[in-house]
């Protein structure tokens, strides 16, 4: 059996080249790869397309704190989300001195980026989304009457790799998730053509039980065990929401 | 200058809509105080992926906060008996399947039930699309609260909606701080009023023009 279980953050990012495509998860703090991302801006590889569903400052923590898949701004050609900074923060003024030095953003619903990267994994031409009939997405794109209803064509997203955070793999690269980190991830996983997972434990083989099985072993190409000191970690991010008390626009948007 | 209802109030009146069984994804903004007047036997969801779970964690709770439990907006939830999580494939499932309601925030709603609330404008960037698009097509009813007027005065129910769309001919009801409307085939309907309003002085504040339905009263603060 090919070990998929790498040693370091570095060892699983080392093939990534400049122009490469990533998709990756990000809601906030929760399910966000960040010792992957914080290897590839370390590996400083740029031209890159990044494909999330929320692409966030996250001006609420100290440098350090967490690698926010903002950090990647400066080495990016290409961003695909649908949410770029947050209203109240004007939205995406923080990336507008980037999109004015050649930074193509491509704006999306997150359950059009879900069904694209669906096509994408299941190596279908597009879809016929209904979403986006009369709305700037529709811009450029074919439009087709279906039993009466518009729909517009979207086409699928396969990315060059898929960066994971799930809690649990097996050594044949099973994962598991835990609660709403399982989210976009699935769909990521198989859409891409390699995907790495950073994960909380790797166990043994036949310790998951197959029935619990999320994202089946042939979609993780890369394993990398999250140490309890790395960004990230249980203890790391219980540390995070431990402070987020003593934050007044954290306590204002997110506990009222 | 008479009263308007407040935020809370227009949270409370939408909430009425919902009854026991429905499953709900609220917007931001109005539709997320909803929360707190949702009757017993509606099940949230949340685009991120889970149905059914219990309340948001609170200021004073926040050590119950868990990494693992939080929705769309990054707001912490408490987890309870009988929720499901799920992957965000099988949630956009079941939203543009019409199995949901929706309750959503919005800048402007046009006589045929357009809505846009996404963006003022300044270009794509200037706001974020996020999931309402999928939720505007997809749901089997849509609620949109805002205030009746801009800061200014202006009506935010028009004619046809000058900022970008969020999606066209979806928006079912319309509830402001002055009124409850509903989207049908023949236009718009009036159906309540705030307490101390007429339907002309809302009308005033309307582009374009209401039917009054037959049973018009006033809304019910209780």
């Amino acid at each position: 059996m090919k070990n998929k279980v790498f040693s370091s953050f570095d060892e699983a990012v080392a093939d990534i080249s400049d122009g490469a495509s990533i998709v990756t998860e990000c809601w906030g703090l929760t399910g966000m790869s960040q010792n992957l991302i914080a290897a590839v801006k370390e590996k400083g590889v740029k031209d890159l397309t990044l494909i999330t569903h929320n692409f966030i400052p996250l001006v609420f923590f100290g440098e350090g704190e967490i690698a926010n898949l903002t950090i990647l701004l400066p080495q990016l050609k290409k961003l695909i989300t649908p949410v770029v900074g947050l209203q109240y923060l004007g939205a995406g003024a923080f990336v507008q001195e980037y999109v004015e030095k050649g930074l193509e953003v491509e704006l999306t619903s997150h359950g059009t980026l879900a069904s694209r990267l669906y096509a994408g994994a299941a190596g279908l031409g597009g879809i016929y989304n209904p979403v986006g009939v009369g709305t700037i997405l529709e811009e450029g794109k074919e439009k087709r009457e279906i039993d009466g209803k518009e729909f517009i064509l979207e086409k699928p997203i396969r990315p060059d790799y898929a960066f994971i955070r799930a809690h649990k793999a097996d050594k044949m690269g099973n994962l598991i998730y835990r609660g709403v980190y399982r989210a976009d991830q699935p769909v990521m996983a198989m859409a891409a053509r390699t995907t790495i997972a950073e994960v909380d434990e790797v166990v043994e083989i036949g310790e998951i039980d197959p029935e619990h099985v999320v994202t089946p072993s042939v979609f993780v190409d890369r394993i990398v065990k999250v140490p309890d000191d790395a960004f990230g970690s249980t203890k790391r991010i219980k540390e995070i929401i431990g402070k987020m008390g003593e934050n007044e626009l954290i306590r204002s948007l997110l506990f009222r | 200058m008479k009263e308007k209802l407040d935020r809370e109030v227009i949270a409370m009146r939408a909430a009425k809509e919902l009854k026991y069984g429905d499953c709900v994804n609220l917007g931001i903004g109005i539709p997320n105080l909803c929360a707190h007047f949702i009757p017993e036997g509606v099940l949230f969801q949340t685009e991120n992926g889970a149905l059914g779970y219990g309340p948001l964690i609170r200021e004073d709770e926040i050590e119950n906060a868990e990494q693992y439990y939080v929705d769309a907006g990054g707001k912490f939830w408490t987890p309870v008996p009988g929720m499901s999580i799920f992957d965000i494939v099988t949630s956009f499932a079941m939203i543009r399947s019409g199995r949901l309601t929706t309750i959503l925030g919005g800048l402007q709603v046009s006589e045929t039930g357009d809505l846009a609330n996404w963006s003022t404008g300044g270009g794509a960037l200037g706001g974020t699309i996020g999931g309402g698009m999928d939720l505007a097509v997809g749901a089997k009813k849509v609620i949109i609260t805002l205030e009746h007027t801009t800061k200014e005065g202006a009506p935010k129910i028009l004619t046809k909606c000058t900022y970008p769309l969020t999606a066209q001919k979806c928006v079912n009801f319309v509830i402001t701080d002055l009124a409850v409307i509903e989207v049908t085939g023949s236009g718009l309907v009036l159906k309540e009023v705030a307490p101390g309003w007429t339907a002309d002085e809302v009308q005033a504040l309307t582009e374009p023009r209401l039917i009054l339905a037959d049973d018009l009263k006033e809304i019910d603060l209780e």
